[in-house]
């Protein structure tokens, strides 16, 4: 037996895994919280909470998810948020500050410290597999799943989840328009997150006008394409996280019809695969990289928030590219990966929002400011006691509850209308999911500057300064109102394509729906709830008329209204969601038309029900005033 | 995650039969959540979920190492309760099967009666080495694997950092004050692990999936062969006649540097035997 030094071998001790990731410090029902802790990403009972509210567990009665229980799911949330904790939240602000960089000389992106490593062990146990289909080698749970592992990852660290985020919208793409060939040889990489993907759209003179693109692909030799343009604002265009990554480009080839109708899409890899490296038939194969194709990023951007987020202007050379799907078909093939990627971003604006409301409400609980008036101590408080404090975490509260609700509610959508065995479900969801598409995207990222503004608001002066965090929630959530069709493209969208009140249209079920769930919480006793639902569905369907009536007779006036109206719209289906908690349990809440009725089968909590109360008699009457704005004209907005 | 060889011996060579490994395992209250003590038996409140306590991470990680090769982990646990869910996260993390002595009587159990449970439910996977933490995290009494060890009269090593197994025995490097000490036991044997020795894996998604289908034998005190006045409140040879809160702390001493606070300090510390 041999003794030896200590000095001689230090013992390393390693951080114990998964401590404060369900850390649910607060007293639920008790009037003031005082011990909240902030985790640093959004908690997993907040999830489960809103996945069950929407009806999560009828998808395990649909074909191919009898894995996907309540409790699976539970278990597989909460080993991910212990992952996400442990190896994704400490790197969120040490990423802002380091950002991403561009080395000029090589054309590479070095993401900042930690990344890499972060990156490939989330790909090590499995997690970005989980929400694709089995025969890609994904996991095979409901998109209602991912959207939740989604929600987590991007309230720990909104750069880093944006690479995985868009290698989903890749997989999609591919998934729906690849051949099988394809499919066999690109989607197992992309689904494992071995490779991720890109989204090439944008160029300096076509942004929210795509039809403006002016990158070509020309024929080769072989079946293959060249591929040669400037795109830039791709996200994740160059990085060391993974050996390769494939660009998805949409470009104009010789001959094609101008505006939309002459894009094609191309997969285009990073580097050159297979034997000769030169037969775009080889391109992103499984074969050795013998090569970097012919694409580079030539700068990256200095952006407001995501700093670890590379922004990339990507220079395609004569790049090697396949063709994906029809000639000229890359408009329609953009547009099945849309809903996806709106509602993605989505879920970033809830995490952002979720992610301040958690700080502020941790820093109110722990900073000591003021005495309360009337208070004979005297005794200085803590400054979550103060009743206008208050008044902004109620309002942060309730806007990511009903936010989020919404959000799960078209992931939920989506799922039924890919999986339902009754083709008039399947139809049903899929108009519930174009009508809630614009509200996910456009109102929980309008919210999330809201309560990320609201967030740095309770931090008082500490808020301005970086060192406390709030501040990037603030600058990384800005940018969600923006892509992805900014928040004005989505009013529209909702004003012009689906508003409509016709018989069975998902407006006129909703507002049925609302109707009913109002009647509902008045017989269980809540009366002014039920009342300021009435009152606003009432002055939505005022608008709404009115906004179908000019569609057609003075569409700029229209047009003019529409950003409001989403608000108003957003407000109500929020409001309806939200109400599903005051519903007395055991009385056959869940089950609505979409399944995304928002009842309490599990129960909400007394707190959980103050925050509907909250919501629905002092937040939700405050869009009653919009329609004002709604009934004005467009010679009205005087610049 | 880690995949680093265990010992200077290497991973395990052919040279023995496959390596049944059983980990001793406690499921306790989440220590994020406020905990509760029971008024009457002074007890902590164990209602609700329960939690892998995390000392037991690093032995479920230190026998799938030594098990990755040629062999399995057994988790073993008790509880008052049908509680499974931090059985499940060491499942998740890759060990085989768990058995679970899970009986209303065990209710008020001290760590000797702990023991016997435990070792009547470890003898019926036949391991070839027992892992068990130094001490859990919700009760601290750190003598209950000595006690399996004595009950079933096995030899057993504390405070490993490092153990390997090679023709039939283990080396383990014993962590002591002033270092380690090399240790070598023949198996079977319980060997007991310091926490934060190895790194944990995560239980990846596969893992997760998996666990839900592998076997959880639930076991009763009578399965054990054991008289159930042997066991919880009537069989436990210590009582907890009282708790109290912990003194607050006082105000701090302010040193206010007139030039001698170096030495103010140092008779500080002094005074509290840290220099």
């Amino acid at each position: 037996m041999t003794a030896h030094p200590v000095t001689a071998h230090p013992v390393t001790a390693h951080p114990v895994t998964a401590q404060p990731v369900t850390a649910q410090p607060v007293d639920e029902g008790a009037e003031t919280v005082r011990d909240a802790v902030d985790p640093g990403h959004t908690p997993v009972d907040r999830v489960l909470a809103a996945l069950d509210a929407v009806g999560f567990p009828e998808l395990q009665e649909l074909p191919g998810w009898s894995e996907a229980s309540p409790e699976m799911v539970a278990d597989l949330l909460e080993g991910f948020a212990a992952f996400v904790a442990e190896e994704i939240v400490p790197l969120n602000a040490p990423g802002d500050r380091e950002g991403s960089r561009l080395d000029p000389t090589s054309g590479r992106v070095h993401s900042p410290a930690g990344f890499a490593a972060a990156y490939q062990r989330y790909v090590a146990a499995g997690w970005p597999t989980v929400p694709f289909d089995e025969v890609h080698g994904g996991g095979g749970m409901p998109w209602s799943v991912g959207v939740a592992m989604q929600d987590i990852l991007a309230s720990a660290n909104m750069a880093l989840s944006l690479c995985p985020m868009l290698t989903q919208g890749a997989v999609e793409l591919l998934a729906r328009w690849g051949t099988p060939e394809q499919q066999a040889r690109l989607l197992p990489k992309l689904v494992s997150g071995e490779w991720t993907g890109t989204m090439n759209l944008t160029e300096p003179d076509a942004g929210s006008d795509v039809g403006a693109v002016r990158t070509m692909a020309r024929p080769a030799p072989g079946g293959a394409w060249r591929v040669s343009g400037t795109k830039i604002f791709i996200t994740w265009g160059d990085h060391d996280l993974t050996d390769d990554t494939l660009h998805l480009v949409l470009a104009r080839t010789p001959d094609a019809p101008p505006g939309t109708r002459g894009l094609s899409l191309f997969a285009v890899p990073a580097r050159l695969h297979g034997a000769g490296g030169a037969g775009a038939g080889d391109a992103g194969g499984a074969g050795a990289a013998v090569g970097r194709n012919g694409v580079r990023c030539v700068s990256i951007e200095h952006k407001l928030g995501i700093h670890a987020s590379p922004t990339c202007v990507m220079e395609f050379d004569s790049a090697e590219g396949e063709l994906v799907g029809e000639l000229h078909g890359g408009m329609r093939a953009m547009f099945t990966m849309m809903n996806a990627a709106r509602l993605s971003v989505g879920v970033e604006g809830i995490a952002l929002a979720e992610r301040g409301y958690q700080a502020a409400l941790a820093y109110a609980c722990q900073r000591v400011q003021g005495r309360l008036p009337g208070d004979p101590s005297g005794r200085a408080v803590a400054i979550v006691e103060h009743p206008d404090v208050r008044r902004m975490l109620a309002t942060m509260r309730a806007s990511v509850d009903a936010a989020r609700l919404v959000v799960y509610s078209t992931a939920h959508a989506m799922d039924v209308a890919r999986r339902h065995p009754d083709a008039r479900r399947r139809a049903e969801a899929a108009e519930l999911v174009g009508f809630l598409v614009p509200l996910a995207k456009a109102w929980s990222t309008d919210l999330a500057t809201d309560v990320t503004s609201l967030a740095l608001q309770v931090h008082g002066g500490a808020g301005y300064i970086e060192e406390t965090g709030v501040a990037q929630h603030y600058r990384d959530a800005r940018i969600t109102a923006i892509y992805e069709g900014t928040n004005g493209v989505q009013a529209i969208d909702l004003v012009q394509r689906k508003l409509g009140l016709g018989e069975g249209s998902a407006a006129a079920t909703i507002l049925q729906q609302v109707r009913e769930r109002a009647d509902q919480i008045r017989r269980d006793g809540h009366r002014d709830e039920a009342e300021a639902l009435m009152r606003a569905a009432a002055t939505w369907r005022h608008a709404a008329d009115l906004l179908i009536d000019r569609r057609a007779h003075s569409p700029l006036d229209a047009l003019a209204g529409a950003t409001p109206f989403l608000t108003m719209t957003a407000n109500l289906v929020g409001g309806w969601l939200l109400a599903g908690r005051l519903v007395a349990s055991g009385t056959g809440a869940a089950a609505g038309g979409f399944g995304a009725s928002g009842g309490s089968p599990r129960g909400a909590s007394d707190r959980d029900r103050k925050v509907a109360r909250f919501f629905l008699t002092q937040l939700l009457p405050r869009t009653d005033g919009l329609v004002h704005a709604v009934r004005g004209h467009v010679d009205d907005l005087v610049i | 995650m880690s995949g680093a060889p265990i010992g200077r011996w290497g991973p395990l060579s052919g040279t023995i039969a496959p390596m049944n490994v059983v980990v001793c395992v406690k499921q306790i209250p989440d220590p994020a959540a406020p905990a509760a003590l029971d008024a009457q038996s002074h007890t902590l409140v164990r209602e609700g979920k329960l939690i892998l306590d995390d000392s037991d991470a690093y032995g479920v990680e230190m026998g799938l190492q030594l098990a990755a090769e040629d062999g399995e982990v057994t988790l073993v646990s008790m509880a008052p309760n049908g509680e499974v869910s931090g059985l499940r996260t060491g499942l998740a993390m890759g060990a085989a099967k768990a058995i679970l002595v899970s009986d209303g009587a065990l209710k008020g159990s001290d760590a000797l009666s702990t023991a016997k449970v435990l070792a009547k439910a470890i003898e019926r996977a036949q391991p070839d080495l027992v892992i068990a933490a130094t001490e859990s995290t919700d009760g601290y009494t750190g003598t209950t694997p000595v006690q399996i060890a004595e009950l079933l009269g096995m030899p057993s090593v504390t405070f490993a950092k490092k153990i390997s197994v090679a023709n039939g025995s283990v080396r383990v490097e014993r962590q002591t004050e002033a270092g380690y000490d090399e240790v070598e036991c023949p198996l079977p044997c319980v060997v007991t692990v310091t926490a934060g020795v190895v790194e944990p894996r995560y239980p990846s998604f596969k893992g997760i999936m998996a666990a839900k289908s592998k076997p959880v034998d639930q076991l009763t005190v009578a399965d054990l062969g054991l008289d159930a006045s042997s066991v919880g409140w009537a069989g436990a040879g210590q009582e907890i006649t009282g708790v109290a809160a912990a003194e607050e702390r006082g105000a701090g001493e302010l040193v206010v540097d007139e030039g001698d606070a170096h030495e103010r300090i140092v008779a500080f510390l002094e005074q509290l035997k840290l220099v």
